[in-house]
């Protein structure tokens, strides 16, 4: 079989080489045979033959009609129940869809189902989610590994094409990582592109929506659909949407890539190193320039993330309260009872331990040497970023420090755990684009990652490197 | 030590999360850990530096000024634990 592509599939669609109903029932084959996976949280088959159904009947032309997409389960969705993969919103149903859902709706995209995260999207391996950890669909018999997270089960979809997309959401390196764990494209756009309208809060000065897909080519078509405008969202951006995949150049001559010494960390892998330097040689083959840059705050973002990202949470989760929606305690002798109890039963122990961190941070007497230090720290590594692109078009670096880790392994240690996002953090806390592509395999055969990163709202240059690159690598 | 068994128990109650013992000790050990790896940024000068609070450079959007009704609270009440004659419903709170 040839490698999974929407781009082909919607041409195959188009000359009727095959039908969406034939399209949809390979799929929904393949994710029934791939159960013991645990990608979704969420999976009905007769809601996916309903929107078969639906579409038959529908004769307008649609840019993504009938394409199988996969949505990390923190976006609300009216037809399927969200629940943040926690047991505090394990019964609950939006009433309302989310902005990025609704474009891929309108569009005519199938949604096969809700995948696996983190709760609440919070860790770095899908191992906290209340439904169990979801399996990284390259790991070898006896030895399951991780997919990454926090969304690991939209990566997972992806790489055991279940799906010919999903959403997720990127936070610190959220759909990145994962990305690079499960050998898949993830993007994460620049803060703003993509409306958080209806999206289960986490850190919301850090929370974006962006795509993971089989190759650079479908990410650019996904992400130009999910992109765009809303003025329920505040912090989203009025900016045009190019057509990303109309122009994707892979004529890189004379751009200028900048390499940070920063991100060269002790004891990170020879292999990762070297596939940093293998994509570094290709790029110099086409004709782009290398610039040693400096990054100085880098070895700083990650402390600031875990005490910014945190302290957002601790007041985005206060809602969970069990009064409006969601799971309720039993034991309600008083409405303080209630709330203590609902909270100490309904979320799980990392989700715990950020509320408590960031409600330690954020209260009175600590608030100026913990939560405004590190603001003032996030503008140091926003400038750093801004100095840097006065001489390079776009960032190269590895995107995460290691390949897909055994499950479990890192579970008892936090600040290990948070070491994942050492890469990717930095261009979370500064809001700028970043995309993940395969690159290179470790000793054991698993997929490694790199990472493009660019400047605010330049999407089409990362587009264009990573096309550029996925192409040589190919 | 930062945080100790009556800083635990006050964050607690501030995020309205009941913990028990074991619990309460293991976030003891957890949280102090985090706060002293988060100390380092004390070596960064920060003097004269604004905090960053909101990335996104857009101008926040002015909407017309025009009422709309959306009369939702069926919608609203869906998902309510417990609710009566639309509101939502919750344990006595005065005697």
């Amino acid at each position: 079989m040839s490698k999974p592509s929407l781009k082909q599939t919607l041409k195959d669609l188009e000359t009727k080489k095959i039908s969406i109903r034939e399209l949809s029932q390979d799929y929904l084959k393949r994710i029934k045979e791939k159960k013991n996976l645990n990608v979704f949280i969420h999976f009905s088959e007769e809601n996916v033959l309903k929107q078969i159904d639906n579409l038959e009947k529908d004769n307008s032309a649609k840019k993504l009609k009938g394409i199988p997409i996969a949505i990390k389960d923190l976006f609300c969705t009216k037809s399927m129940p969200t629940t943040a993969a926690s047991k505090i919103l394990e019964n609950f149903n939006p009433t309302y869809e989310s902005y990025v859902t609704q474009k891929l709706l309108d569009e005519g995209s199938i949604f096969v189902g809700k995948t696996n995260l983190d709760e609440f999207a919070m860790g770095s391996a899908t191992n906290t989610s209340f439904f169990g950890n979801t399996i990284n669909p390259l790991s070898k018999e006896n030895e399951p590994l991780a997919p990454g997270g926090s969304s690991g089960g939209s990566a997972a979809a992806v790489a055991a094409n279940l799906c010919l997309g999903a959403t997720g959401t990127d936070t610190g390196g959220s759909i990145r990582q994962p990305a690079s764990f499960c050998g898949v494209v993830g993007i994460k756009p620049t803060y703003g592109l993509c409306s958080r309208w209806g999206i289960a809060a986490f850190a919301s000065s850090l929370d974006q929506a962006g795509i993971f897909s089989h190759n650079v080519e479908d990410a650019s078509i996904l992400l130009q659909s999910i992109a765009g405008f809303d003025q329920r969202d505040s912090t989203s951006a009025k900016v045009d949407i190019p057509n990303y995949f109309e122009n994707l150049d892979h004529d890189l001559n004379g751009k200028t890539v900048g390499i940070p010494k920063e991100y060269s960390i002790d004891g990170t892998p020879m292999e990762i190193s070297q596939i940093w330097e293998d994509a570094i040689k290709v790029l110099e083959k086409k004709g782009v320039k290398i610039k040693n840059i400096s990054l100085p705050h880098t070895k700083y973002a990650l402390p600031t993330y875990y005490i910014i990202a945190p302290a957002e949470a601790s007041s985005n989760l206060a809602r969970y309260d069990g009064v409006k929606y969601g799971f309720r305690s039993d034991e309600i002798d008083s409405l303080d009872e209630m709330y203590e109890n609902t909270r100490a039963q309904g979320f799980g122990r990392e989700v715990k331990r950020r509320i408590l961190i960031g409600t330690y941070v954020l209260s009175a007497g600590y608030y100026d040497a913990y939560y405004l230090k590190a603001q003032k720290v996030r503008k140091l590594i926003a400038d750093d970023f801004n100095k840097a692109f006065k001489e390079c078009d776009f960032i190269v670096t590895p995107t995460a420090p290691s390949a897909a880790f055994p499950l479990n392994e890192k579970q008892n240690d936090p600040i290990k755990m948070y070491l994942n996002d050492v890469f990717t953090v930095p261009a979370s806390l500064a809001g700028l684009p970043g995309i993940s592509i395969p690159f290179g395999k470790d000793k054991n055969n698993l997929p490694l990652g790199i990472q493009i990163l660019g400047k605010h709202f330049d999407e089409q240059q990362v587009f264009n490197a990573a096309a550029s690159l996925e192409r040589s690598y190919e | 030590m930062k945080i100790d068994k009556n800083t635990i128990n006050k964050i607690a109650r501030l995020s309205r999360i009941k913990l028990d013992g074991t619990e309460s000790e293991d976030y003891i050990k957890d949280l102090n850990s985090i706060l002293d790896w988060v100390e380092q940024l004390n070596e960064v000068n920060t003097e004269n530096i604004e905090p960053l609070s909101n990335i996104s450079s857009s101008i926040l959007p002015k909407r017309e000024d025009v009422s709309k009704d959306t009369n939702s609270s069926d919608e609203i009440l869906k998902n309510a634990p417990d609710k009566l004659e639309g509101f939502f419903a919750v344990p006595k709170v005065v005697e």
